[in-house]
C-alpha cells in the first residue's frame, strides 16, 4: 500500500517530511523523495499535509489497485477526498471534521 | 557523527497514544517537573493513531462499571491478565475520554448531550484528527520538550540498577544523542514486522499495526534486564481482505453477520472470543467451507455512504477499493481475512511486567501503552490512562531522586560503538538489512505460527524457529550503515530480533493451547490447569530467563518487592 508522488508539483515545504511517521519522505534538492515506496504503510498523512496536492494514495496491484489515484484537499473543518479513477472519472467525497463518524 | 547531551527531570520515550497523554498529566499535575518527550518521528501523525481511529472503543457506558470491563478483557484473554492493572484503566477510560473532547476530539452526542454508544464500551468520534489535536496539546505545554525525528535505542542503567537515562540517534542532525532524566517513561508501542506480512513486496507494511512500531521498547528493557509478561499471547486481527482495513465498524456499525462461501453463519459454533472470532475463519477456510465474508449485500444505499465516510477516517484504502472496483458493500460481501502476529499491549497481555504505578522491574522506568503488558484491551483511552499513571509514578519517583550523574566517557563510548556501525568494510557485506529481515519474517511465519502455518506450530518448529534467529542475529552484527537512516534500519532489525528470540521462548514455555491462533501448539492441543499462570521472562546473563508467575485475581493487587 503506498503513496506516489507528483514532483514537479512539490515546493519542498517538507510538511510530508515531518509527518510520515515512518521517516520515509525526505526532502533533496528541494523536493521530496520517497525513499521506498514498500515501506508505505498507507496512512496517508503526507497526502492530507501537502498544500500542492503533489502526493496521492494508489492501491498497489497486489491490493486489487486499478490505477484510481486519491488526493487529499484539507480545510479547517472539511477534509475532501479526491478520487481520479484510471478512466480520467473525478469522485469528490467531502468528510465535515465536526461531524462524528455514524459508526 | 556529532554527541548531544540532554538533561530533563522525566524522559518520556514515543509520542503515540500514551507518551502524548503522559506528557500532558505532567504538563497539567506537575508543571514544576521539566519533561523531555522524544519520538522517532514527528508527533503530528507518529504511532499506530497516524491515519485516524474509527471509534472510542473502550470507555464505561451508564449502566456499567470498571469491573464489567476488566471482567470482559479477562473474559477474551482466558484469564491471562492483570486484574489490578485492568481495574486501575478501567477507572480512569472516562476521565480521559472528557479531556479528549476539551482538546477537540469530536464526540456524537444526543439530545441530552450524552455520548451515544456504539455498544456498551465503545463511543462514537470523528477520530481522523486525534494525533494532531493530541500533538498540538503537548507543544502548547510550557514544561514539556518535544524532540523528533530521534530513535531511542538504549537504556542508560547507574550502577546500582537504577534508571539513568538512555540514548539514541538523531536522523536529521546525525548526532548520538545521550539523555539523563531522573524517570524515564517507556511508551514506544508494540511490535510489527516480526513475521511475514499478508502481501510480502510491494505491499509489505499494508498490516494492521504500524510498521514503524518495531518492539524497540522491548528490545530495550530486556537488555536493561526489566521483565516481560505473556509475549506469547500474541494479536492477530481480523481484517478486511488486501486492504487489512478494521472489520469492527461494518460488524458492529451495520450489523453484518459473518458467513461462509454457503452463505451460513458460522460463528456461533465457535465461541465470540477475540482469538476465537479468527479461529473461526481459520477453521471455515481449513474445512473448504470459505472464503468468509461480512455479510454486507442489502445494506441501504445511506449506510454504505456512512462506511465509506468511516473508512476514510481511518483506512482510505478501502473507500478507494469499493470506489474503484465499483463493488460497494451494498452490492458485495466484504470478504475478511486474518492478518500477521504481531505484540501488542493494548489488545492482548504483551509487555514490561509493572505494578499499579506502570513502574517496570528497573526502578524509575515505567512503561504505558502497547509495550506495558498484563492489561488486555485498552484501545487508544485505555492507553491514555496508562500514560496518566506512568506520568503521576514517575513524577513521584523523580521527586525523591537525583538526576544521576553518568561519566562523560560512557558518552562518548557509546557514540564511538555507534560510529563503528558507520565504518564501511573493505568488502561489502553479504547481507543487507533487507534480506535479513525477509530471513526472519520468513522463520517466523513458517516456523512459529504466522499466516502460511495458519497460526499453529509444534516445539519442534520452534526450536527451529529459535536455531535460525540466532543465527540471523549473528547475521546481523555484520550489517554496516552509511547514513543515520540505515542506522535506524540496523537498529530496528536487532529489536525484532530480539523480540523474536525471546517470543520463542515464551511460546515455548506456555506447553497448552490457551487462545486459539494467539498461541496454538500443536503439541498441547488443549487448556491446561497448571497454566493457569504468568508466563514470564527477562535475560539475565544474555539467557532468556522463564519465570511462571501466580495469577493476580480480584481483590488482589500485585507490588513489586525487592530482588523480585
Amino acid at each position: 500500500m503506498s503513496i506516489r508522488l507528483e514532483t514537479e508539483k512539490c515546493i519542498g515545504c517538507g510538511r510530508c517530511a515531518d509527518v510520515c511517521p515512518g521517516n520515509l519522505l525526505v526532502i533533496e534538492a528541494g523536493r521530496a523523495r520517497l525513499r521506498d515506496a514498500r515501506d508505505c504503510w498507507g496512512c496517508t498523512a503526507c497526502v492530507k499535509a501537502c498544500p500542492r496536492a503533489a502526493i496521492f494514495y494508489t492501491l498497489e496491484a497486489s491490493l486489487g489497485g486499478a490505477g484510481g489515484r486519491l488526493y487529499a484537499e484539507n480545510s479547517r473543518d472539511t477534509l475532501t477526498w479526491v478520487l481520479r479513477l484510471a478512466d480520467g472519472e473525478e469522485q469528490r467525497i467531502a468528510v465535515n471534521k465536526k461531524q462524528a463518524n455514524d459508526y | 557523527m556529532k554527541l548531544k547531551e540532554e538533561t530533563s527531570d522525566i524522559l518520556v520515550i514515543g509520542g503515540g497514544a500514551a507518551g502524548c497523554y503522559a506528557a500532558l498529566t505532567l504538563a497539567a499535575e506537575r508543571p514544576e517537573r521539566s519533561v523531555l518527550l522524544v519520538d522517532k518521528a514527528g508527533i503530528e501523525r507518529s504511532g499506530c493513531l497516524a491515519a485516524g481511529v474509527n471509534a472510542l472503543n473502550a470507555y464505561i457506558t451508564p449502566g456499567h462499571t470498571p469491573e464489567d470491563y476488566a471482567d470482559y478483557a479477562a473474559a477474551d484473554a482466558a484469564g491471562i491478565v492483570r486484574d489490578d492493572l485492568l481495574l486501575t484503566m478501567s477507572e480512569r477510560l472516562n476521565e480521559v475520554t472528557r479531556r479528549m473532547e476539551e482538546l477537540g476530539l469530536v464526540i456524537l452526542k444526543d439530545a441530552d448531550g450524552n455520548y451515544v454508544s456504539r455498544g456498551w464500551r465503545n463511543i462514537k468520534i470523528n477520530g481522523e484528527n486525534i494525533k494532531p489535536l493530541l500533538a498540538a496539546a503537548v507543544r502548547r505545554a510550557k514544561n514539556v520538550r518535544v524532540l523528533e525525528h530521534v530513535d531511542v535505542v538504549n537504556l542508560l542503567k547507574a550502577a546500582d540498577g537504577r534508571i539513568a537515562g538512555a540514548w539514541g540517534i538523531d536522523l536529521r542532525e546525525d548526532a548520538v544523542c545521550y539523555f539523563r532524566a531522573r524517570a524515564v517513561i517507556c511508551a514506544t508501542g508494540g511490535a510489527a514486522g516480526l513475521y511475514r506480512s499478508n502481501h510480502p513486496g510491494a505491499a509489505r507494511h499494508t498490516m494492521w499495526y504500524s510498521p514503524f512500531n518495531t518492539g524497540a521498547g522491548y528490545a530495550m528493557g530486556l537488555r536493561a534486564g526489566a521483565e516481560m509478561t505473556s509475549l506469547e499471547m500474541r494479536f492477530i486481527a481480523l481484517r478486511c481482505k488486501d486492504t487489512i482495513a478494521p472489520t469492527g465498524t461494518i460488524a458492529q456499525g451495520v450489523g453484518a453477520p459473518q458467513v461462509n462461501a454457503r452463505g451460513e453463519k458460522y460463528q456461533a459454533g465457535y465461541g465470540n472470543t477475540t482469538s476465537e472470532r479468527l479461529y473461526a475463519v481459520v477453521s471455515e477456510n481449513l474445512a473448504g467451507r470459505g472464503p468468509c465474508y461480512l455479510e454486507t449485500q442489502g445494506i441501504t444505499a445511506a449506510q454504505e455512504q456512512s462506511l465509506e465516510r468511516a473508512y476514510l477516517n481511518m483506512a482510505p484504502a478501502q473507500t478507494m477499493r469499493w470506489r474503484e472496483t465499483g463493488l460497494g458493500p451494498r452490492t458485495a460481501n466484504v470478504e475478511v481475512e486474518g492478518t500477521e502476529p504481531y505484540i501488542v499491549g493494548g489488545h492482548t497481555a504483551s509487555g514490561y511486567w509493572v505494578d499499579t504505578t506502570r513502574q517496570t522491574t528497573v526502578p524509575g522506568l515505567f512503561a504505558a501503552g502497547d509495550v506495558a503488558g498484563g492489561c488486555p484491551q485498552k484501545y487508544v483511552t485505555g492507553a491514555f490512562a496508562e500514560g496518566a499513571y506512568a506520568a503521576e509514578g514517575a513524577a513521584c519517583y523523580a521527586a525523591a531522586q537525583e538526576v544521576l550523574p553518568v561519566p562523560t566517557e560512557a558518552a562518548a563510548a557509546v557514540r564511538a560503538r555507534v560510529e563503528r556501525l558507520r565504518e564501511q568494510p573493505a568488502a561489502a557485506p553479504l547481507f543487507t538489512v533487507d534480506a535479513l529481515e525477509e530471513a526472519m519474517q520468513q522463520v517466523m511465519d513458517e516456523e512459529a505460527g504466522g499466516i502460511t502455518a495458519g497460526y499453529r506450530y509444534t516445539e519442534r518448529q520452534l526450536a527451529a524457529a529459535a536455531h535460525h534467529i540466532a543465527r540471523l542475529t549473528r547475521l546481523s552484527e555484520g550489517l554496516r550503515a552509511e547514513d543515520a537512516y540505515g542506522l535506524l534500519k540496523i537498529f530496528e532489525l536487532r529489536e525484532r530480533l530480539l523480540v523474536c528470540r525471546v517470543l520463542i521462548e515464551h511460546m515455548k514455555a506456555r506447553r497448552e493451547t490457551r487462545w486459539h491462533c494467539f498461541a496454538e501448539n500443536l503439541d498441547h492441543p488443549a487448556r491446561e490447569a497448571r497454566y493457569e499462570k504468568y508466563v514470564n521472562s527477562r535475560l539475565k546473563d544474555g539467557r532468556v530467563e522463564i519465570i511462571l508467575r501466580d495469577l493476580v485475581k480480584r481483590g488482589q493487587h500485585y507490588e513489586h518487592t525487592l530482588g523480585n
